[in-house]
């Protein structure tokens, strides 16, 4: 069967269970997918093949023995931000490229004891910093849709296998926008629950109080098969809630069959102008506005609401996460793991060559932004007062969420762009405008396709939820999607078969 | 830490050193005894093989995080009502950044912005035992919750430098005094204080050569009235002793400097006390930038009024008010309550005999603890806690003397019988001892008498001497008497019965 990849990860589960197909005939047909056609993408750094292979041989044993787990033997991949035991862990750095990780994280183990099968872990510009794949040590990554744009960042290697059928599902992380907005660029479904919903405890920190671990997929149901196992408290994360976890794929069946003609009714969607004003392209523009328009068709009502100044937002943004991640990246030192440069004459040489030599020019940008907004002197003025906006951006959300249940934006004012294309580093920073104030306020929130540039790229819608309302999100994402078919379309690459 | 306050007492002249005021605060670095780390599950325990004890977490792996230990709080508060402190019930946990290897993040988590404990004091007593004895209140600015580096390791490999990250993660207190003290031996005297505090309440083994209990003092010279002088800071204090002469061999090499006209630098300063000088480590130019911000990683933990009040309950009776308590309701001296109270141990071993012979023996029972098991425990290098004397044990003896079986002396001989193991462990060890070697006292009136009209008889020039005025003759005639009882007859009757008998 040459068509398994594009098959969506309910029907995977039940064309294992009826046996239609193997675990092993559908890893090996994902294996073989990655062999011959990743070239063109570079969505993987490791390709676990070996493993794999053996784990989907167990899978099968394991079901052929009565093991009823629904995911057992379904594939999947791993941003290579997260620790692997046992497996190459780059986070995309050169820093790391010796670097095998003596344990797994916490949703590595989660995501394999509910029987998926792990591929390999995939590119990402380096330290998750970067808005468009460009800054990995691995190379940039090509869209699945047109091999000479971005697929987006930081989970570019995510988004572009999912895209190009190397994988049903695959996990990412968003600390400003980086699976929302690959998941716009590749035509994907991107899911970035709410702070606290999933572990970090094994994720390489870029920003601690920003980063959060998510799930992509080509919709909102398969996001909702990886993101349950995924979710819960982790006694090793302190920023972990226990809280119960909803069956999201259950959620959603229920709210598809208790959906009438028009699901969205009593459903009030919040539209900020700000998120649709200067700099926002116009085809992306008018993708949203259709939309929200079928949202409307379908029950909703539009109403206006106010959220701060995404200026401001993005100034927040880019003092504060600099300002941890400074502090997070000073563990790579080249003492005990990860790169050391040659010879060192003295420990001062030892940190310098081997930070300067082991990191790539964003991320030493960043640690350079951040430590000086940590200095001396500077700390108030920067630091505080950023901590101070961000909590004012919290209370406008707050206050938005009064009049509505959910605020809807694009995800990026753009589609992907041409990877040719040099944008200086402020230029990318505006890319992430209408995705940051998300992971500043805490809140879960779900990109997903909208449409098509008349050039063939995917647009994205971003919906906004409160905190803990992830399965809201995929709720209102999955019933959109019974009534549309942008994320039934496939990319030139998950088209060409092998 | 800088300091903000100054302790603005009268100047006592006579600590003056060449006209120079001393002013000295002290940070101590007390290791909490949790059996984990601060913010991993690795144990703590001492002296085991490099880089053995130590897991991802304490690595700093990428990807890991910390999870506050939540026996510290407990511990924390306990030091704070100790030292009659403001309790620090909101808590934050904050990075201080900085590259060293034994630092394996890149930055230690500490409290700079909302610490546990915040202002407090202790009571404490300047040259203690001595004629110039004298207390002082000590101001405390505060204590935070903090984790321990690792260690280099300079000798290990030949050219190169090791890291041990045993002990990275390790629990401490850091407990800041206010710059009160104005010698080295008010300096020693707050040390001791606060080291037998975290040993009384439990918190800490506190043990200096083991770097559990460590001391940096930072020192400063100048004329009473003047504004407060550059200090150095002096590290790699290990024993009171060594703190007590690196302080005034600092104090000395200050005034020096400023009477030949120099200025003191500030500067870190290490304490060698083979050559009883110190060297340099790092000056203020070197100072690092720490760039201290809020940990993301650990959320603020909010204590409960709940778990300070439980806290407080548990509290044991502090060592100075066991003191005065000891003085005003068991009528020991202010000498024997302080030497009973020198620890916990002590102390409840103290009170443990007396809920066996009644409060109204406290004095004897202080006698024999001071003199005679005090005296062996210290010739063996033992403390009380290895005491092979129990305390039901002591209580037997004791129980003998108060019924007059045995007599002071005769005791002695049981107590080194029994301390040497004879009479088995039980609490009957006195009586089975007295038994033995057949020590009981003499107490029969007509036998004692009996025994004093012999010696009357036999001894006619002693008691002529007695008769014509000469009194030693009469402790000669005593000493002929329990010689001929063989050390039994209760020399109280002996006494009374020899004077009833010479008239």
């Amino acid at each position: 069967m040459s068509d398994l990849h594009t098959l969506s990860v309910a029907e995977l589960v039940d064309g294992l269970h009826n046996k239609n197909f193997s675990s092993a005939e559908l890893t090996e047909h994902y294996l073989r997918r990655i062999e011959k056609l990743d070239g063109k993408v570079n969505s993987f750094i490791t390709v676990d093949a070996d493993n794999a292979r053996a784990a989907a041989k167990l899978a099968d044993q394991q079901r052929a023995a009565g093991d009823t787990r629904a995911l057992l033997g379904v594939p999947m991949a791993h941003k290579d931000i997260f620790c692997t035991e046992g497996v190459l862990t780059t986070c995309g750095s050169k820093m790391l490229h010796n670097f095998v990780s003596p344990y797994d994280a916490t949703i590595v183990k989660n995501i394999r004891d509910a029987g998926f099968i792990n591929l390999g872990k995939l590119n990402m510009d380096e330290f998750a910093m970067g808005s468009d794949n460009k800054s990995s040590y691995y190379g940039a990554v090509h869209n699945p849709w047109d091999l000479d744009h971005v697929p987006g960042g930081s989970s570019g290697g995510s988004a572009a296998a999912t895209a190009a059928g190397f994988a049903p599902v695959t996990t990412g992380s968003d600390t400003g926008g980086s699976i929302r907005q690959p998941a716009s660029f590749c035509g994907l479904t991107g899911m970035k629950p709410t702070y606290g919903r999933v572990s970090r405890f094994g994720m390489i920190a870029y920003a601690s109080s920003l980063d959060q671990a998510g799930t992509l997929g080509r919709s909102a149901e398969d996001c909702a098969y990886l993101l349950h196992p995924m979710a819960g408290h982790d006694s090793r994360d302190a920023t972990s809630i226990d809280r119960a976890v909803p069956d999201y794929v259950q959620v959603l069946a229920d709210a598809k069959n208790n959906a009438g003609d028009k699901p969205f009714a009593g459903l009030k969607i919040g539209v900020a102008k700000e998120y649709f004003g200067e700099g926002l392209d116009s085809e992306v523009d008018t993708h949203v506005r259709a939309a929200l328009k079928k949202y409307e068709e379908l029950g909703a009502t539009i109403v206006e609401v106010n959220i701060t100044n995404p200026k401001v937002t993005l100034a927040t943004y880019y003092m504060l996460a600099p300002a941890e991640a400074s502090s997070n990246l000073s563990r790579f030192d080249g003492v005990r793991f990860g790169y050391r440069c040659e010879d060192p004459k003295n420990l001062t040489d030892l940190y310098t060559r081997s930070r300067s030599e082991g990191f790539g020019p964003e991320v030493q940008r960043r640690i350079l932004m951040g430590t000086y907004a940590l200095s001396a002197g500077y700390f108030d003025a920067y630091y505080t007062k950023a901590q101070k906006v961000r909590r004012v951006i919290l209370e406008d959300f707050e206050k938005a969420f009064k009049e509505c249940d959910l605020i809807a934006s694009p995800t990026a004012p753009t589609a992907a762009y041409k990877l040719g294309e040099t944008l200086d580093p402020v230029s990318m920073y505006l890319g992430d405008v209408y995705t940051i104030a998300v992971n500043l306020a805490g809140l879960p929130a779900i990109s997903m396709p909208a449409g098509f540039t008349e050039a063939g790229l995917p647009v994205g819608l971003q919906l906004i939820g409160n905190h803990w309302n992830d399965d809201k999100l995929l709720t209102t994402a999955h019933l959109y999607q019974q009534h549309t078919d942008h994320h039934t379309k496939l990319s030139a690459i998950a088209q060409e078969s092998i | 830490m800088t300091f903000i306050a100054e302790n603005t007492g009268p100047i006592r002249k006579e600590l003056l050193v060449d006209g120079y005021e001393v002013v000295i605060g002290i940070e101590i670095h007390c290791q909490l005894n949790t059996d984990s780390k601060i913010f991993s599950s690795s144990p703590t325990d001492f002296g085991h093989e490099a880089n053995t004890q130590a897991n991802i977490v304490d690595l700093g792996l990428p990807g890991v995080l910390p999870v506050l230990n939540e026996g510290l709080i407990e511990r924390a508060l306990k030091f704070g009502l100790g030292v009659n402190a403001e309790l620090g019930l909101y808590n934050t946990f904050d990075r201080k950044n900085y590259f060293y290897p034994d630092l394996p993040k890149g930055y230690q988590i500490t409290q700079m912005a909302n610490p546990i404990v915040g202002k407090g004091y202790i009571d404490v007593v300047v040259n203690e035992g001595s004629k110039n004895e004298y207390s002082k209140r000590i101001g405390i600015t505060r204590g935070h919750l903090e984790e321990d580096a690792g260690k280099s390791v300079h000798d290990a490999v030949e050219g190169m430098t090791g890291v041990d990250l045993n002990r990275a993660g390790t629990p401490l207190i850091e407990i800041v005094s206010e710059p009160d003290m104005r010698s080295a031996s008010e300096a020693v005297a707050y040390i001791k204080a606060i080291h037998q505090l975290v040993t009384w309440i439990g918190i800490s083994d506190a043990i200096m050569a083991e770097g559990s209990f460590r001391c940096d003092c930072n020192v400063s010279v100048r004329k009473p009235g003047d504004e407060l002088g550059t200090r150095t800071e002096l590290k790699n204090l290990n024993s009171f002793r060594n703190i007590e002469r690196a302080i005034n061999s600092e104090i000395e090499r200050q005034i020096d400097v400023i009477e030949d006209g120099g200025k003191v630098i500030q500067a870190t300063l290490l304490y060698d006390p083979e050559t009883d000088k110190t060297r340099a480590m790092r000056t203020k130019e070197d100072a690092n930038d720490y760039r201290y911000f809020p940990d993301p990683d650990l959320l603020p933990v909010q204590i409960s009024q709940e778990t300070v009040d439980a806290v407080r309950a548990a509290m044991p009776e502090l060592p100075v008010e066991r003191r005065a308590r000891f003085e005003a309701e068991l009528g020991l001296s202010e000498y024997d309550a302080r030497i009973i109270t020198g620890s916990r141990e002590l102390a409840d071993y103290f009170e443990a005999v007396l809920a066996i012979i009644g409060t109204e023996h406290a004095k004897t029972a202080a006698n024999w603890m001071m003199g005679e098991l005090m005296g062996a425990l210290n010739k063996d290098e033992k403390t009380i806690n290895d005491t092979p004397i129990s305390i039901e044990q002591l209580a037997g003896l004791i129980k003998r003397i108060n019924d007059n079986t045995l007599s002071g002396k005769l005791a002695k001989q049981v107590f080194a019988a029994m301390y040497e193991g004879e009479g088995g462990d039980g609490a009957d060890a006195a009586d089975k001892i007295i038994e033995a070697k057949g020590l009981k006292q003499e107490t029969d009136t007509g036998a004692i008498k009996a025994m004093v009209e012999d010696v009357i008889a036999k001894n006619a020039t002693m008691v002529e001497e007695y008769k014509g005025g000469k009194e030693k003759a009469f402790n000669g005639l005593v000493g002929q008497v329990m010689k001929a009882s063989r050390g039994k007859a209760n020399p109280q009757q002996v006494n009374e019965i020899l004077k009833e008998l010479l008239g």
